[in-house]
């Protein structure tokens, strides 16, 4: 613990003359719960391998830094032209750079009145007893030290917040964008959407140097606009309620740079009927964690895709948890990675079956690609039922290709390394193919491509 | 066309074929026949060239080249077709891309251009009536949760379209009902011609009433102890293996 605490109360003592500075200060409660974060982040630090849902991730190079909060917003750090090619046409995007948000470069024209999208700190401002009872809500100070980090120190973020029976025409993207080394970006967002509510949301993490291009096996990754790749830290919390029978989609694409150091947590509530999907691509990243935890009242579904790719020294870590509360639910998990060089790709998936939640029907799957000797995929899927009368299925791979795959296709005229690259593009294309959203599809297929098929592979059959 | 020529063939320590010899001239069709376990399979694998058999001893010459020497894709491109006795399945690669990517890796083999797109649709669409087969299919990742008919549809239906001149056919009648059989057979007799020759793998005689093979050949602990004409199949299918085994 002594890494930890020095860590940590370094952390604080960086940051207590910031605290003026963070949103929310006219809020008794939010002070409250901002000092609570801080008591619980100066005792527990970050995270460490010893806790059982950090076993396979160590985050003692983010305690061996220190990053530094960028007190106000810079928009003009961001070229906007560069910017464009990374906001989905059609869709209201909503900017966050270095934790800030800028309205400059945000899209939210043509939105309906009745519907709410706005910066955390103008939500804390104009709508602070909406985010009283919704902030802290679905994940508390104590879950681990980057959610108790997060709640102290959010500098932004984005509140959403959708009236019951609105229908959303268009996506909502929230780009967060990091432009400088050593930055840091600490956004809160929250995202409701009320009874029979449809919306789907799109989170995008990028930095300002490039977007993690990588990679042709082997030569390692590249960044795509070129530039020097900074460490910098993300540490997103997003906040997600889900009301009765209400439809609601939320895509994470996480493409940060390749000395980046990311955390980003999604707890999710659902009531009953409440169908929920998380599509979460993680592509970026030299340290990426995310966390996909959701919890479901009766009837209601859950769905939760994941696509992770390593390459080079990436350490990739998702962890998800469901826990079914009531009767009735349905949960649908796959996640693949697909791990090269030297990477090492994690998953830790919970499905906790309570006792009252008879009639679950549940099914978890982990597949993992390992494209070299030097890479290497954790995986560990945990059921634990406590009712008498459910379904529950869970399933877990890691290997290579298949071998008799590629003799089929051999036989099929395609020499072996395409036949390589064919299944390899495709175990990863099957989750690219769950995004309905046409342009976010594209975007996210145009990052795979990077990677699969390698250069110089035959690309026809694409 | 083929030129087998004493073929010993182990996998691992473990000998598998012991001297095989075959003449196989364009336009024939051979059928292989035995019971289980007499290397019927390691035959047709040792042909397309699939990985885990050595050849000890012998050779297999296809048009004048040694095909032992060639890779599978190689053999594909230069003409050898395998069809599956369990075709594997892709999941995420559709059927219509890899038919599209072998016929043009073929054509490019042979210094052909690529083919045009709305010819090869033509092309493709003929063939999948030919099988009877729904064009849903073209557009569906290869042989995902197709039944075992449609799997063997898929196989003639991809040798259809890649037009190979040596066909083997790796037990293609079994799992299949009558009706399909009869689809697949007249699939394959429609690809008949003077220039091209089939080899058919299989256990069971019934094939052969809908294929009508010149030759046959039984093949009993990796030897060929028996050949004849199509007469010897309805014999065996009389008389059983055993009457063959116990000759040799």
């Amino acid at each position: 613990m002594t890494t930890a605490t020095t860590s940590s109360s370094r952390y604080a003592a960086e940051y207590q003359n910031l605290a003026p500075a963070l949103p929310g200060q006219a809020l008794p409660w939010l002070q409250a719960l901002r000092q609570d974060a801080l008591a619980k982040f100066s005792a527990q630090g970050f995270p460490s391998p010893r806790e059982e849902e950090w076993r396979y991730t160590n985050v003692a190079a983010i305690e061996k830094k220190l990053f530094m909060p960028v007190s106000q917003a810079k928009p003009q750090a961001v070229n906007a032209a560069w910017l464009k090619s990374h906001q989905l046409q059609g869709a209201w995007s909503l900017v966050v750079v270095d934790g800030h948000f800028s309205a400059e470069l945000s899209v939210l024209a043509g939105l309906p009145e009745v519907v709410t999208v706005m910066s955390m700190a103008d939500a804390l401002a104009q709508h602070p007893e909406k985010l009283e009872k919704f902030l802290g809500q679905a994940v508390k100070n104590e879950e681990h030290g980057f959610i108790a980090f997060n709640t102290a120190w959010f500098t932004d973020g984005l509140f959403v917040h959708v009236p019951a029976k609105q229908v959303l025409a268009k996506p909502i993207q929230l780009l967060h964008v990091v432009t400088g080394a050593d930055a840091m970006a600490t956004t809160r967002n929250i995202i409701i959407a009320d009874a029979l509510a449809e919306a789907q949301v799109i989170e995008t993490f990028i930095a300002r140097d490039g977007v993690y291009a990588a990679s042709q096996s082997g030569t390692g990754a590249a960044i795509a606009s070129g530039g020097v790749a900074n460490a910098y830290l993300t540490a997103a919390v997003t906040e997600v309620f889900v009301g009765a029978n209400a439809d609601l989609t939320l895509y994470k694409v996480q493409s940060e740079s390749e000395k980046a150091y990311h955390f980003g947590g999604i707890y999710i509530k659902q009531d009953r009927d409440a169908r929920f999907a998380h599509h979460n691509f993680a592509f970026g990243g030299l340290l990426a964690r995310s966390d996909i935890h959701a919890d479901l009242d009766h009837a209601a579904e859950c769905e939760l895709n994941g696509l992770y790719l390593g390459a080079k020294r990436q350490h990739i870590d998702n962890h998800t948890r469901i826990i079914h509360l009531k009767p009735h639910g349905i949960s649908r998990e796959i996640y693949k990675g697909v791990m090269d060089d030297r990477a090492r790709g994690v998953f830790q998936g919970r499905v906790i079956v309570a006792q009252d939640a008879q009639k679950t029907d549940s099914q978890m799957n982990n597949r993992n690609l390992l494209l070299s000797d030097d890479a290497e995929a954790d995986t560990k899927p945990q059921l634990e039922i406590y009712a008498d009368d459910v379904k529950c299925g869970h399933g877990v791979t890691v290997g290579q290709l298949d071998e008799k795959s590629i003799f089929y296709l051999q036989s099929r005229c395609v020499d072996e390394e395409t036949a390589r690259n064919m299944l390899t593009f495709a175990f990863a294309n099957e989750m690219v193919d769950k995004v309905k959203i046409k342009g976010l599809h594209d975007m996210i297929l145009e990052q795979v491509l990077t990677r699969f098929p390698q250069e110089g592979v035959n690309k026809e059959w694409l | 066309m083929l030129s087998i020529k004493n073929l010993h063939v182990s996998i691992g320590d473990k000998p598998i074929l012991k001297g095989i010899n075959l003449e196989i001239k364009a336009g024939e069709i051979h059928a292989i026949m035995g019971p289980n376990g007499s290397g019927k399979s390691t035959l047709s694998h040792v042909l397309s060239g699939k990985g885990g058999y050595t050849v000890t001893e012998g050779s297999v010459t296809y048009q004048g080249k040694d095909l032992t020497e060639m890779a599978p894709e190689i053999r594909a491109r230069e003409g050898v077709f395998l069809a599956f006795q369990y075709p594997v399945e892709i999941p995420g690669v559709s059927n219509i891309y890899l038919l599209k990517a072998a016929l043009n890796s073929i054509r490019k083999h042979h210094g052909q251009a690529e083919v045009d797109a709305m010819d090869f649709l033509t092309l493709i669409k003929n063939k999948v009536r030919l099988l009877e087969m729904d064009e849903k299919f073209l557009y569906r990742a290869v042989n995902e949760g197709f039944s075992g008919g449609e799997k063997k549809r898929n196989e003639i239906l991809q040798m259809a379209i890649l037009e190979p001149k040596l066909c083997i056919l790796d037990e293609t009648d079994s799992g299949l009902d009558i009706d399909a059989l009869k689809v697949v057979a007249e699939g394959v007799n429609s690809l008949r011609s003077p220039d091209r020759s089939f080899v058919m793998v299989t256990h069971y005689q019934r094939l052969l009433d809908y294929i009508k093979p010149d030759f046959v050949h039984v093949l009993a602990h990796g030897q060929i102890v028996k050949s004849g004409g199509a007469e010897l199949a309805l014999e065996l299918e009389e008389k059983g293996y055993s009457w063959v085994e116990a000759a040799a």
